[in-house]
């Protein structure tokens, strides 16, 4: 298990090395242009000159890389140009509203999906058919257009929760999730439904092994292979499911944060991206690379704990 | 979104192999959802094309008496918060949407299939290398990616839609390479290989018509999942302003939310529309898809079989066997029909009134070919037919039990403790997440309430009982770390495991090797005379029958044509179909005990 683990932080790392080696090139690539971004088509190019080789952007691209790289490897992302913060602290500020928003709707996810997903792959019938209209729905309406509704009802015309901001769970709690309510729902509704139609495909694929029948045979109820066998052996492609899910949830609180003017990653990154605060930028892509690792060396550990196979061949 | 769908169409289209192209339209246009779909799609495409034709409204000319006005005075869904006409932009918009679509996912499929049918059909280093590239890239967030390069992309549409076809590509690239490796496993492509043909025609010839379909229903789900991304792109400001798109509408009617509160709706039902249209089309192919290549399943129809007299007049009982009907029988099955429901709510009869009784402790052989309804039967009395399948007639008694009538609760009782089960296929019928000793004495905790130590200890003894070595060993493995065999011999302990006194015994030696099936026979024999056990030995082997059994049932097509004890089948078989079974099963099989036995009768 520990050499399982070691191999994927291993694999990890490799992945968040490609990341921002290929996301750092693909944005400062622009090199002097980036000046003029920043400055307005109006400026002088003398004016683009001294700004460019203020923010480094003069000197070879490998050697801006390693000068970041040997930054980055430290912790230090270097600052923003806008606002000369250090990016890791502007980022760390906004991380932790935007997780706050994804892992609350993940658990909102994981909770329907299993009890739905479990619920349609069993009874079939209508929750099955419900199921595949909602999912088809929920896959259909972009997330942000949901939001806008939710904002409409809720918060325009009944009132009942705010339509825009965010309030810190150490400031307010209740305020925290009056707050965080809408958009986690807006973010939940189309994962929910998708990852529910997966549980239920991953469900009827074990309850048609011969295993279960055999089980069966030697006098198990239905209920209780169902608990004890067919939802472990559900968990891996369930889990898989998850961390795709995850990840699509993070791209979606990006335009989520923008209807209910959240302060989080995803604005950070807009705004930046719009200004052109590169540092920001790529910290940004980093830090989120480093977030879908993270949460994918946690599930593929649950799925080692719960299939032995993966364990053992690793 | 993405990632979600990309798996679902994996787990669909790599499954199959299409072979059957020809049925695809005919049993896609017989899907009502489908075709809808199509003639949507169609609708959303003209109107798209010949947009000028369609409105006669720039989208682009701004009239100030329209800022946020209802529908009318030549604007059909009102104007925008610019005083636009909204219906004008719907359906230009639907331009760039298209187009956008069609690029993603485009760039997706080239570079995802064309890396995918190398990958696949080269594998080696090459695979290696490009399935770890398309893992990175398939764990990105293609949103955030999309933001991030906003500052090399700049805001056009064009090109953000071709590095989100990048973003795309591994889904098509897994796709085409998982199905080429299944493909290149058939003979056809080594046939063509050994008749010279060269690697490119291979792979244009055998190997992209098997996966061409899958590749269809593909790339019209990618353009649904960039439809969304595109709109969310525009919806945060990162598309074209100059242009009018769905999601720039949004954008637009959010600004302006509290001035034409429902301004937002005509976009989010022009997005809804069109990617549920593509959403239903590629169910819709998918589900055509399973049906041409699933067409021939197990299970066979009873009634497409011909039926001559000679053989309803044989599926009586043979004389002599009622006089021994009414004593000793533990199990006996009158009249039973099991068939499963068609779509139409008619019938598909796989047992077809079969009646016959096992009684106690005697071993019966069921012999029949696959699809004779052995297995049906088999499962009828443990009442656990898979899906669909119903007990359409006749009574089914184990003891005093009358299964037919007994509740689910009731069934639950009595499996395991009364009537036990061995499967065909070891392996696959043990958890493969479990340890055998938890899957062995489970069953014996709930059924005999025994504690987890006293079961533990029963368990090691049945393991001993079928002749495992190291019972301590097999206890604490997971059953990939076991052969075949051994596997097979952890069934028979579970199956006597809560001390049944019938056994139904499916095909236990077929998934074997030769020289363990005489093993397990034989601990299979030695279980039954031990503990006097009734069995019920299903087999397609004459062979087995020989070894083993007391009496024979031969099954065709769902009916019995022939019974009798082992001795006088063997001696005089009456029936042609057991001829017929009778030679192939003993021709070339070394002659053991029983048959020996059956000689000397002669």
């Amino acid at each position: 298990m520990v050499i399982f683990i070691i191999k994927r932080l291993l694999i990890g790392t490799v992945l968040l090395l490609g990341v921002s080696t290929v996301t750092f090139l693909l944005i400062y690539s622009g090199g002097p242009d980036i000046a003029e971004q920043i400055l307005g088509g109006d400026a002088s190019p003398e004016d683009v000159a001294a700004k460019a080789a203020q923010l480094g952007l003069d000197r070879p691209l490998w050697q801006q890389y390693l000068s970041w790289l040997s930054g980055a490897v430290r912790g230090d992302f270097g600052v923003s140009w806008y606002t000369s913060q250090p990016v890791l602290t502007t980022i760390v500020q906004r991380l932790s509203v935007t997780l706050s928003l994804v892992l609350l709707a993940i658990a909102l996810v994981t909770m329907f999906a299993v009890s739905v997903g479990v619920l349609a792959a069993v009874k079939r019938g209508w929750i099955d058919s419900a199921l595949q209209f909602v999912s088809v729905l929920g896959l259909a309406l972009p997330s942000f257009w949901i939001a806008l509704v939710l904002v409409l009802v809720f918060a325009i015309t009944l009132a009942w929760f705010p339509a825009t901001g965010y309030v810190p769970f150490t400031a307010s709690p209740t305020g925290w999730l009056a707050s965080v309510i809408l958009p986690v729902i807006a973010l939940s509704i189309a994962a929910s439904s998708a990852t529910a139609q997966q549980v239920r495909s991953a469900v009827i694929g074990v309850l048609e092994q011969d295993y279960v029948r055999t089980l069966r045979a030697r006098g198990l109820s239905a209920r209780r292979v169902l608990w004890g066998h067919v939802l472990r052996n559900a968990a891996p492609p369930g889990l898989t499911v998850l961390s795709l899910q995850f990840i699509s949830l993070v791209g979606g609180a990006v335009i989520i944060e923008r209807v209910y003017a959240i302060n989080g990653m995803g604005s950070l990154a807009v705004d930046s991206t719009l200004k052109s605060d590169i540092p920001i930028v790529v910290g940004v892509m980093v830090t989120m690379t480093v977030v879908v690792v993270v949460v994918n060396l946690l599930i593929d550990i649950v799925n080692g704990f719960i299939n032995p196979k993966v364990r053992i061949a690793s | 979104m993405t990632e979600a769908i990309t798996l679902t169409i994996e787990d669909g289209a790599a499954s199959s192999v299409a072979d059957a192209r020809g049925g695809l339209v005919h049993r896609f246009l017989r899907r009502p959802l489908g075709v809808a779909a199509v003639l949507v799609l169609t609708l959303i495409v003209l109107c798209a094309v010949f947009a000028p034709a369609v409105t006669w409204n720039d989208p682009g000319v701004a009239r100030l008496d329209m800022i946020n006005a209802p529908g009318g005075n030549g604007y059909l869904l009102g104007g925008d918060s610019a005083g636009r006409d909204v219906f004008a932009r719907l359906i230009y918009g639907a331009r760039l949407t298209l187009v956008g679509a069609l690029i993603a996912a485009s760039v997706a499929a080239v570079v995802g299939v064309g890396f995918g049918l190398i990958a696949g059909y080269r594998a080696k280093t090459f695979d290696l290398v490009v399935s770890a590239i398309s893992d990175l890239v398939m764990v990105l967030p293609s949103m955030i990616v999309l933001v991030a390069l906003y500052t090399v992309t700049g805001p056009n549409a064009y090109i953000a839609m071709t590095v989100l076809g990048i973003m795309l590509a591994p889904s098509f690239f897994r796709l085409t390479r998982n199905m080429v490796i299944q493909v290149r496993e058939n003979l056809y492509v080594d046939a063509a290989r050994v008749s010279g043909l060269s690697d490119t025609r291979i792979i244009g010839r055998h190997i992209l018509s098997a996966v061409r379909a899958p590749i269809v229903i593909h790339f019209v789900l990618l353009m649904s999942v960039a439809i969304i991304i595109q709109s969310g792109l525009d919806f945060i400001g990162l598309g074209d302003p100059s242009v009018p798109t769905w999601g720039g509408m949004l954008q637009n009617a959010f600004r302006a939310i509290y001035q034409a509160p429902t301004a937002f709706v005509w976009p989010g039902i022009a997005i809804g529309v069109t990617v549920a249209s593509l959403l239903l089309l590629g169910n819709a192919l998918r589900d055509a898809l399973e049906d041409v290549t699933s067409r021939p399943k197990r299970r066979r129809s009873v009634q497409a079989a011909p039926r001559s007299a000679g053989e309803l007049g044989d599926a009586r009982p043979a004389p002599g066997d009622d006089d021994r009907r009414a004593e000793g029988a533990l199990v006996r099955v009158e009249d039973l029909v099991v068939g499963y429901g068609r779509r139409d709510g008619s019938l598909n009869t796989v047992v077809d009134h079969v009646s016959f009784e096992v009684r106690t402790g005697e071993m019966l052989g069921v012999v029949g070919e696959s699809g004779s309804g052995k297995t049906q039967t088999a499962l009828a009395i443990l009442r656990l037919l898979p899906e669909g399948g119903v007990i359409a007639n006749g009574r089914i008694r184990v003891g005093d039990a009358d299964i037919t009538a007994a509740s689910e609760k009731d069934m639950v009782a009595l499996r395991g403790s009364r009537i036990a089960y061995i499967p065909q296929e070891p392996m696959s019928n043990l958890d493969p997440s479990a340890r055998i000793g938890s899957q062995l004495t489970e069953p014996i905790r709930v059924k005999l309430g025994l504690s987890r130590a006293e079961a533990r200890d029963r368990a090691l003894d049945l393991l001993e009982q079928v002749k495992i070595t190291s019972p301590q060993r097999v206890f604490d493995s997971y059953p990939h770390q076991v052969s075949g065999g051994m596997a097979q011999r952890v069934l028979i302990a579970g199956a006597v495991s809560c001390d049944p006194d019938f056994i139904i015994a499916d095909e236990p030696t077929t998934a074997l090797d030769v020289t363990v099936q005489a093993e397990i026979l034989e601990i299979l024999r030695g279980l039954q005379k031990k503990r006097g056990l009734s069995v019920m030995l299903v087999t397609h082997n004459f062979g087995v029958v020989a070894d083993v059994c007391d009496r024979v049932v031969v099954m065709k097509s769902g009916r019995i044509v022939e019974r009798n004890d082992v001795v006088s089948i063997f001696a005089e078989p009456r029936h042609e179909y057991t001829h017929m079974l009778l030679g192939s099963s003993l021709h070339g099989r070394p002659a053991r005990g029983r048959r020996d036995r059956v000689e000397v009768h002669q």
